[in-house]
Parts: structure tokens; sequence; C-alpha cells
């Protein structure tokens, strides 16, 4: 089965501007993957030549083994742009309706109705574009992202604008997606989003990746820390799998143990030490 | 369904929503209530009071120098008909594409359609058919129209009514197709500009041809035949003035010819394959910096 989305040695320069220096990216069908970088580093980017928007300079993406940009990759893809606009005179349910006519999706008021009960704008159906918070009409180009089921899904900054209950219904859909095989790419800065509902996790810096792995791979280990009698012992090196092994030894040698823990660093710490200062 | 149904589908979807916007932001219904303003209160009235007056002027004796004033004041307001619709043509023109492109892409507003499997070639037909289907019927109502009025309030009809509309229809497609160039390359405001300068343009190298042929000096004449071929739309309007005013013989033909909306020249057989050509070509360069571009 091919990959939803597999980006070869892909470059991307505006003029004297070097935004992607030979990225190599898959997300395989199904999967849930966050684009992480620094502002310029080219994620969104690589997101725009995914969908058609920007033409690489060089190298090779496609997109469920069709070329990114063509037609038959852009009638399976949806995408939510950073900066996007509604037109303000449509309501919810027109714009939704012009985006399936568009997507040539057969859903009718059935698949507008689900859509907008997805992202929990189901009171707001005929509602104009021109009246909704920036939340809302975040949360509807979402749903206007999921018209046709795209088998790949994807969102540049999608939770920028909203609240957290907002960003807790767009975590749940993302779930959904993933329950019902939809492949996404997410592009956010939200680390501790990514970190919840990502299986995998991309960063990328100065138009390279430079580290790719699940959450909790990314996150580096920290040690382990055990209390004593004598106070917390810290053993920086160590891992989960030592933990048995530490207090076996502090035991045989004669110390009381009231605990043990693994220290993990989140995934923020291991973005910051990766991208350095361009992150803060 | 096949792809042509699918691609016809899709103009129709993107033309309507432009219409759309286009009635909901209320914009039309600002053009028809100008537009009938100007038609009754503006034209209607003037036509009115200038028949009146010339008539009061000709039994003061201008018949007996051989000038019929009927038809010298209704091929000069007719003329100006056609000078202002074609200008109110060009003003709707550039409004409904104004964005269609760059403007839509800077504010966000494209990028949503552009990433469907509508095509961005559709997309710019689209909005390349919905400015026409919007701009050319306003401006054969508006001639039409005026046509009317002429003939009502000073019993004036042309000979050939239908080639000035023709003319008109053919010049603000060409105006459609010039605005739309300029949205694939320049910003909103750029593009507007820009499309009213050329439009001043031609308009100024057609009255500079008119004062050549008064004059009888080639250079004129010649500048002004090379921006029309540059500008067509300002030669097909200036046939189409032609036409309006190429019957008239004696002393009035003399005087039509000599005044502002007179003298324009007949431009030939190969005018229209031209313009089309020039059409087609505009279309294509539109068409190919689009799908050139990053959005």
């Amino acid at each position: 089965m091919a990959d939803a989305l597999h980006a070869a040695e892909l470059r991307k320069s505006y003029r004297l501007t070097r935004a992607l220096e030979g990225v190599d990216l898959r997300v395989a069908p199904g999967e849930l993957v966050g684009l992480l970088g620094p502002n310029g580093a080219g994620k969104s980017t690589l997101t725009k030549i995914a969908c058609g928007l920007v033409r690489p300079t060089g190298g090779r993406v496609e997109v469920l083994g069709h070329p990114a940009g063509s037609q038959a990759a852009r009638a399976r893809t949806g995408y939510l742009a950073e900066l996007f606009r509604f037109p303000g005179w449509a309501t919810a349910d027109e714009l939704l309706a012009l985006h399936q006519r568009l997507a040539r999706s057969e859903g009718g008021a059935a698949e507008r109705a689900e859509l907008l009960e997805l992202v929990g704008l189901q009171e707001s159906a005929t509602r104009r574009v021109e009246a909704m918070s920036k939340g809302m009409q975040q949360r509807l180009g979402i749903a206007q992202a999921l018209i046709g089921e795209p088998a790949l899904v994807l969102l540049d900054e999608p939770t920028s604008a909203l609240d957290p209950a907002g960003r807790r219904t767009v975590r749940e859909l993302l779930e959904t997606l993933r329950d019902r095989g939809v492949a996404v790419l997410l592009n956010s800065h939200l680390l501790s989003e990514v970190e919840l509902v990502c299986d995998r996790v991309v960063i990328v810096d100065h138009g390279r990746v430079v580290a790719e792995g699940t959450p909790h791979e990314l996150a580096a280990p920290g040690g382990v820390e055990v209390d004593t009698e004598r106070g917390v012992r810290r053993f920086p090196e160590a891992r989960r799998d030592d933990v048995p092994d530490i207090v076996a030894r502090l035991v045989a040698g004669g110390e009381r143990i009231y605990g043990a823990r693994v220290v993990e660093a989140t995934l923020e710490d291991t973005y910051l030490d990766l991208v350095g200062a361009d992150a803060r | 369904m096949s792809r042509g149904r699918m691609a016809a589908a899709d103009v129709r979807t993107i033309a309507g929503y432009a219409l759309r916007e286009a009635v909901r932001r209320r914009a039309l219904v600002v053009v028809i209530v100008l537009t009938v303003g100007f038609l009754l209160a503006v034209f209607a009235y003037g036509s009115h009071e200038a028949f009146d007056e010339v008539s009061r002027l000709g039994a003061a004796g201008n018949a007996d120098i051989g000038l019929d004033d009927q038809v010298l004041t209704g091929s000069t307001l007719l003329g100006l008909a056609m000078f202002v619709t074609l200008f109110l043509g060009t003003v709707l023109a550039v409004f409904v594409t104004l964005n269609a492109v760059r403007g839509d892409a800077e504010r966000g507003l494209l990028q949503p359609l552009v990433v469907r499997p509508v095509g961005r070639t559709t997309l710019l037909l689209a909005r390349f058919l919905a400015a026409v289907a919007v701009c050319v019927p306003y401006v054969v109502i508006v001639y039409g129209t005026s046509v009317m009025l002429t003939g009502v309030t000073g019993d004036y009809w042309p000979d050939r009514p239908v080639a000035g509309g023709v003319a008109l229809a053919s010049a603000v497609t060409i105006v459609v197709c010039l605005a739309l160039v300029g949205t694939t390359l320049l910003s909103s405001t750029a593009n507007g500009i820009a499309i009213f300068m050329i439009f001043g343009a031609g308009l100024a190298a057609g009255l500079m041809g008119q004062i050549g042929s008064a004059l009888n000096s080639e250079t004129l004449e010649q500048i002004s035949s090379i921006a029309s071929w540059i500008l067509p739309f300002e030669a097909i309007y200036q046939d189409g003035l032609h036409a309006l005013t190429a019957d008239i013989g004696g002393a009035t033909g003399v005087v039509v010819e000599l005044g502002p909306f007179g003298g324009a020249q007949d431009a030939g057989p190969l005018l229209y394959p031209y313009a089309l050509a020039y059409l087609v070509i505009a279309s294509l360069l539109a068409n190919r910096i689009f799908n050139r571009m990053d959005l």
C-alpha cells in the first residue's frame, strides 16, 4: 500500500531563501504525524507542496502514489492553511456545500451535518462566516478540510485560534480520524498537543529534518530518582530497565527505599535542545 | 461523469460562487441603481433637453447651411453614451476581477479552492466567464437603453445600432481578460490602477487619432493606430463608433467627423480576428502565470 505522503530529497528555494534542503518524510496510511519546528523552519512550505499550492525546486513528493499537486492527489487530500479566510457572506452550510461540489463529494446534507457536529458547530449551520469568531472559523476550516472523506489531511496550525475546549474538540477529532484510517500531517507549535495525540513526530529546522520518532522516543530519558532514608539519590544515566537493579543494590547496601521514579524529559525539552535558540 | 462534464460543472460552481459574492456584497445592486440613475436622470433628461434645444436652434436657421440638427445631436449623444458605457463596463470589469487571483491569494481566500481537484485553469476560466457574464449583458443593456432613449427623446435611430453593441461587448471582454492577466501579476490596488491607466491610455490614443484625422496628421494617426493594436478594446470601440456615424453624409457628416465622437476609423476586417487571437494569447499567458504561481 502506498504511503499517504512520501517526500524524498525535497527542496524548495524562494529566490535567495532556501526553505527546504532535502527533506525526507513518510506518513503511513492512518498515521498521525506531528510536524514541529520554529518559525521559518519550512513546515508550511512542506505542507503547501504536499497539497499542490507550492511547486518544489527539487526532489519528489507523492500523495497516495500520485504526484503531489496532481488532480488525483488533490482529490484525496484535505487541507487547512495556517492563514486562511472564507468569504464572509457565506453561511457555514453554503461554504461546505461549495467545497462538496468542488471536491465532488456526494455526501450531501448528511455529510455537512456530520462534519459540523464533529467540530462542534452543529448550531451554526446557517450562521454567516463574518459573524463567527476566529475559533469558530478555524473549526469550520477543519470541517472543510474533511469534506469528501480524504485519505490524507494536512492541517497547518489548526488550533492556533482555539480556546482549551476547542483544542480538546480538535484532539478528539484527530483521534476519530486515526480510528477511521485517515492519515494526518499536523503542523503545530503546540508541543503538548502533538505529544498527546501524534503517533510520530518530525522536527524540522532550517529546512531539514533534525529528528523523528514517537513522542516517547523523542522524549529523552532524564535518569532515575530514588527516595531513600538519606534523601533523594539521582542516577542521571539510568533508564527504566535499570530501576530493579538500582533498588536491589541500594537495599543490599542497607538503605531503606521509599520510592523510585523514572525521570523523562518532555518533548519540549528535546525540541528546545534540537532547534536551540531559533525556537526561543 | 466525463472529464469535460466535470470541468463544465466546476466552471459553473466557481462562476456561481463569484456571481453570488457580487450579489451578496450588494455590489451589483449599487451598479444597477447608479446606472439607472445615469440613464434616467442624466442621459434621458439630458437627451430630451438637448433635442428640445437643438430643434429651437434649427428653426433659427441651421437647416439653411445643410445641417441636420437631429442627426448631429443624436449621433453625438449616442457617441457619448458609448463612451460612458465602455467606461462603466471597464469599472465593472475591474471590480469583478480585481481580487480574482493575487488579491484572493494574499487574503487566504484562494488557497482552499485551489487545493480542490477543480484545478487552476478551470478556476481562472470560471472567473473569466463569470466576469463576462456580468459585464457583457451590462454594456449591452446600457447601450441598448441609450439607443432607445435617443430614439424616443429625439427620434434619432442610428443606421447600424447592432455594430455598436457588438463592439462594446467585445471591448469589455478584452478589458476583463486584461484585468485577469493583471490579477495574476499584481495586487488588487495595483491591478485596478493599471487597468484604469491602460483604459485611459487607450482613450487618449483614440482621441489623438481623431485629432490627427481632423488635422490630417499622419504621425498622430500612426500613434493612435499602434496603440489601438496594442490595446484592441480601443480599436473595437472606435470601430463601433465609426459604424454608428459612417452613413451620415453631407455637411452633417463633416461636422460629426470633427466632433468629439466622430472621426473614428473603420479598423478593417482583420480587427475582430486579431482581437480574438489577442484574447486567446492573453488568456494563455494568465493561465501560465497562475499555474506556475506559488500560493
